[in-house]
């Protein structure tokens, strides 16, 4: 058959039914004050990583909430574990954990399947 | 025999029965007129107050404590009020049923009405049978149990803000202030029912503006893990199994979203009611959106620019309940203000 050159693009919608929560509650589990994020961005605005590189915190946490987690590899790499947004976050979220701890997670799930 | 003075006040609400149990302790002698068979108003459609849960029958029967001992006060029911005018410095109010009352200052406490949810017929209010209102969630939970159409306990019920308010498609520009911390307490009280389910709230704002409720929300998350969206929902269609499929954008993650829940909850905003719109017009006391107006919001609120006529509670403007209860009372100082001052 000849090939026209069209392709069919991926849904880009979040699907909420098909999405995984249970990462984000392992996360919860180890650091409940996750839960209490107003989604303000008081960390990402600080954040000394975000000055030089796309890193956005309050992202890489909505999206984890939300069961998004392909990408976010990469994406926790930026972080310094710095902790600056820790001193600022209003609702005393334990952001540096937060960080941390989904290192762990999906260093367990991906690294160590390469 | 002293010629004592009366007033008038239309809908037995809690503003209205507020300022009738004042004026009554000040010796005035109050009639209260009230469509419905039963006093409380719009207490009636709640089963447990925001920010503390309290019973709100307990607070109905608090509102008309000792009533029955106090002579000056006559509670009148089914009595809907269709005509109010000045007449000769007294006010004449008809009603439906052709009586007619006369005072020498009326106190319009006529409240408000939810938003009609069918008019957002994207939302499927009415058309599917799982999208329910506030208030009949309210209802179901004072019967003790949440069910979809089926007799299902939801696994995941999603609540949505803003039906009917901040919203230009329907003619509501304002922010109906009650809904916010409505579905805080709604989505609590749905997980301290079922904790294995999940509760969804959409949301453009969280306006927590009063006392305990930002510690309400922090509660939800925190305690009961209610999720927060923050996006409105566009449409809604039904699935095979009457389940609603929901579509909004996730818009802290810049993505559209879709999502199917069992139950979808609308948090219908508050307008004014029938009453409220057409006694104010006669007497050309009328706002935007229908409300009433009042002289000055900061220093006049209780008065209007008719001479003797005053407003209390809700027929305002969108109020809480708290609110009311207490412009009830500041209502019934004006009045026994003006009735010194016209002898």
């Amino acid at each position: 058959m000849k090939n026209w050159g069209f392709k069919i693009a991926e849904p880009r919608t979040l699907d909420l039914d098909k999405a995984d929560l249970k990462l984000y509650s392992k996360i919860v589990e180890k650091v409940p004050s996750a839960r209490r994020c107003l989604m303000c961005g008081m960390c990402s605005a600080t954040c000394s990583a975000a000055n030089h590189t796309n890193f956005n915190f309050r992202l890489v946490h909505h999206k984890l909430r939300m069961g998004m987690f392909e990408s976010l590899n990469s994406e926790l790499d930026k972080c310094m574990l710095c902790g600056k947004c820790r001193m600022l976050c209003p609702r005393g979220v334990n952001t540096r954990a937060v960080i941390y701890n989904m290192r762990i997670v999906l260093d367990n799930m991906y690294y160590k399947n390469i | 025999m002293e010629n004592k003075k009366s007033v008038l006040i239309i809908g037995a609400g809690p503003a209205g029965i507020s300022a009738a149990k004042s004026l009554a302790d000040d010796n005035v002698n109050v009639t209260v007129l009230e469509k419905e068979h039963s006093f409380g108003g719009n207490i009636n459609n709640w089963a447990k107050l925001f920010p503390n849960f309290k019973d709100a029958a307990e607070v109905k029967s608090q509102l008309v404590q000792n009533f029955e001992n106090n002579k000056n006060i006559k509670i009148l029911y089914n009595k809907k009020v269709t005509e109010l005018k000045k007449h000769n410095q007294k006010w004449i109010a008809n009603t439906s049923d052709g009586e007619v009352f006369e005072s020498n200052a009326t106190i319009l406490s006529t409240g408000f009405k939810v938003f009609d949810a069918k008019y957002k017929e994207e939302l499927g209010y009415g058309i599917y049978p799982n999208v329910i209102t506030s208030v009949e969630f309210e209802r179901m939970y004072k019967d003790g149990k949440i069910h979809t159409q089926q007799g299902s306990v939801p696994k995941r019920i999603a609540f949505l803000n803003c039906v009917g308010s901040r919203d230009e498609k329907v003619g509501n520009h304002y922010c109906s202030r009650i809904c916010c911390i409505a579905a805080v307490k709604q989505a609590i009280e749905f997980k301290e029912l079922y904790p294995e389910s999940e509760a969804f709230i959409f949301y453009m704002d969280i306006r927590m503006a009063g006392q305990f409720y930002e510690e309400l929300y922090r509660k939800s998350q925190e305690k009961h893990g209610v999720v927060y969206i923050r996006g409105r929902i566009s449409e809604t269609s039904s699935t095979i199994d009457k389940k609603v499929q929901i579509k909004a954008e996730d818009t802290l993650a810049a993505m559209p979203l879709r999502m199917t829940v069992d139950m979808l909850v609308l948090m219908v905003g508050v307008e004014a009611s029938e009453t409220t719109t057409i006694l104010s017009k006669q007497n050309n006391i009328d706002g935007p959106y229908g409300f009433a107006k009042s002289i000055d919001i900061h220093t006049a609120d209780n008065y209007s620019n008719e001479n003797g006529l005053f407003l209390a509670g809700s027929c305002k403007r969108p109020l809480t309940l708290t609110e009311s209860i207490a412009d009830g009372k500041s209502a019934a100082f004006s009045v026994i203000d003006y009735l010194k001052q016209t002898k």
